[in-house]
């Protein structure tokens, strides 16, 4: 019990995801600003940025809609997101082997954040996070369906292997799956995937702040919107992480490897911030085809070259 | 100075209010985040909601009908908020006092905090008031 809540709480849960997502959301603020010729904020700028919300600014709930949801959300995409970094992390650390079918729990506990923030939209009753809230629906139906492609994809290369410690295990032995035509293609999938998961551009529309001004998060403020801070900050830590799980080899911790595995998330984050970078938002529809049909494409494509063991 | 200053010092998010402007001053105030300028390296953000700002920016003449709207904005702030008024129009009323529409300047309807004079004020001249602002509480 006083293991699991440690797990949970600070390592390799909340503290320990939440402090590294916060660098990491420095470093992709840094490369942006790098990108258009700025300078960029300071290092501790995440903190800075997630106390003021919790500490100083006040909490303002709507009027109209329900506010006990609105509250509960942030609550809850917190919960998801450190739930799936416990479940990530334990295998990829090896401090804990996990159980037989933990893909498919941290396939669904990844899209809690997702669902809760479309929840606390929908409950604020402003009518730009309602269209915020569909749109991110839109996103989720589009975009999740190849992310099971690529883990079915990642299950067949392991030789029907059903949990994370076990595909971590066979890459390492076997080199990582990144290394064929068929784990490339499941790369390039599984990266369009997160970029979405994430909501950056180019499929940020469910925030689009030029159009209907932060979308889902409009009515939050103070201690709330730190949470969903938060939460956003986990999840740029443990997305690239579950991908480094599954396709990139996993991390090894002793001597100068641990240097290696850190480059691992760092290069996946560097990725995904220059392609949001060199990017424009597309519209809702242009993103659900391109999932439904060139990733889906993708994704089965790669499939088919793993029963022909490419 | 406390932690919780501090990191409110550090993390100014602004939000831009423009009232009946001639535009230059937004112009002035959007150079502001451009790479020469770059605001974000003291951490001050543009935001698009008004629940996420710690600073209010409202330039421009205040008329008739802007007046509602920039109470209804205040009111719906999350506080502690900072108001900056920019430009001789958000300061005094500048070339617009005598005009009919004309509601008062920004102080007459909320409480500013600071005052960036100018037709338009430079950027660097906006960066000096909101330094000075920070410094001051
Ligand atoms: S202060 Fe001058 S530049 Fe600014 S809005 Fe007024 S007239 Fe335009």
């Amino acid at each position: 019990m006083a293991a699991n809540l440690f797990y949970f709480l600070i390592f390799p849960g909340l503290l320990f995801a939440g402090i590294t997502g916060a660098f990491l959301s420095w470093f992709d603020r840094k490369i942006t600003a790098r990108v258009q010729f700025r300078k960029g904020p300071p290092l501790l700028q995440p903190f800075y940025d997630f106390f003021k919300l919790l500490l100083v600014k006040e909490t303002i709930l709507p009027k109209k809609g329900s506010p006990v949801l609105f509250l509960l959300a942030p609550v809850f995409s917190v919960f998801g997101a450190t739930m799936a970094g416990v479940f990530i992390l334990l295998p990829l650390f090896n401090i804990a082997s996990g159980f037989r079918g933990d893909l498919i729990v941290i396939f669904y506990l990844l899209t809690i954040p997702s669902f809760s923030y479309i929840m606390g939209a929908l409950a604020s009753g402003n009518p730009l996070a309602a269209v915020g809230g569909s749109r991110e629906m839109k996103l989720i139906l589009s975009y999740e369906l190849t992310f099971l492609l690529v883990i079915a994809g990642i299950i067949m290369k392991a030789g029907q292997q059903f949990d994370l410690y076990s595909i971590i295990g066979t890459q390492q032995q076997g080199g990582a799956f990144i290394g064929s035509i068929s784990g490339i293609l499941l790369f390039i999938a599984a990266l369009f995937c997160i970029q979405a998961k994430l909501a950056l551009v180019p499929f940020d529309m469910p925030e689009a702040e030029a159009e209907i001004t932060e979308g889902i998060y409009i009515e939050y403020s103070g201690a709330a919107y730190a949470m969903i801070k938060l939460a956003k900050h986990i999840m740029l830590f443990i997305l690239p992480a579950f991908l480094a799980a599954l396709l990139l080899g996993g991390f090894r911790t002793e001597g100068i490897n641990i240097l290696w595995s850190i480059l691992k998330i760092v290069g996946t984050v560097l990725l995904l911030t220059l392609l949001r970078n060199t990017n424009p938002r597309i519209k809702i529809r242009q993103a659900m085809s391109f999932f439904l049909i060139w990733m889906n494409l993708i994704a089965i494509a790669a499939i088919v070259l793993i029963v022909f063991g490419y | 100075m406390g932690f919780k200053s501090y990191c409110f010092k550090k993390s100014l998010w602004v939000f831009h209010f423009g009232g009946a402007s001639c535009n230059n001053c937004d112009i002035e105030i959007l150079d502001c985040l451009t790479p020469r300028h770059d605001l974000e390296r003291f951490g001050i953000l543009l935001v698009g909601s008004i629940r996420h700002a710690d600073v209010l920016l409202v330039n421009g003449s205040i008329n008739l009908h802007d007046r509602e709207r920039l109470l209804e904005i205040y009111r719906q702030a999350p506080k502690p908020l900072l108001v900056v008024a920019i430009g001789a129009c958000g300061c005094t009323g500048g070339l617009f006092t005598e005009s009919i529409t004309f509601a008062g300047p920004v102080d007459k309807i909320i409480p500013v905090d600071a005052y960036i004079p100018g037709c338009p004020p430079k950027p660097e001249a906006i960066i000096a008031g909101i330094v000075k602002l920070v410094n001051k509480n």
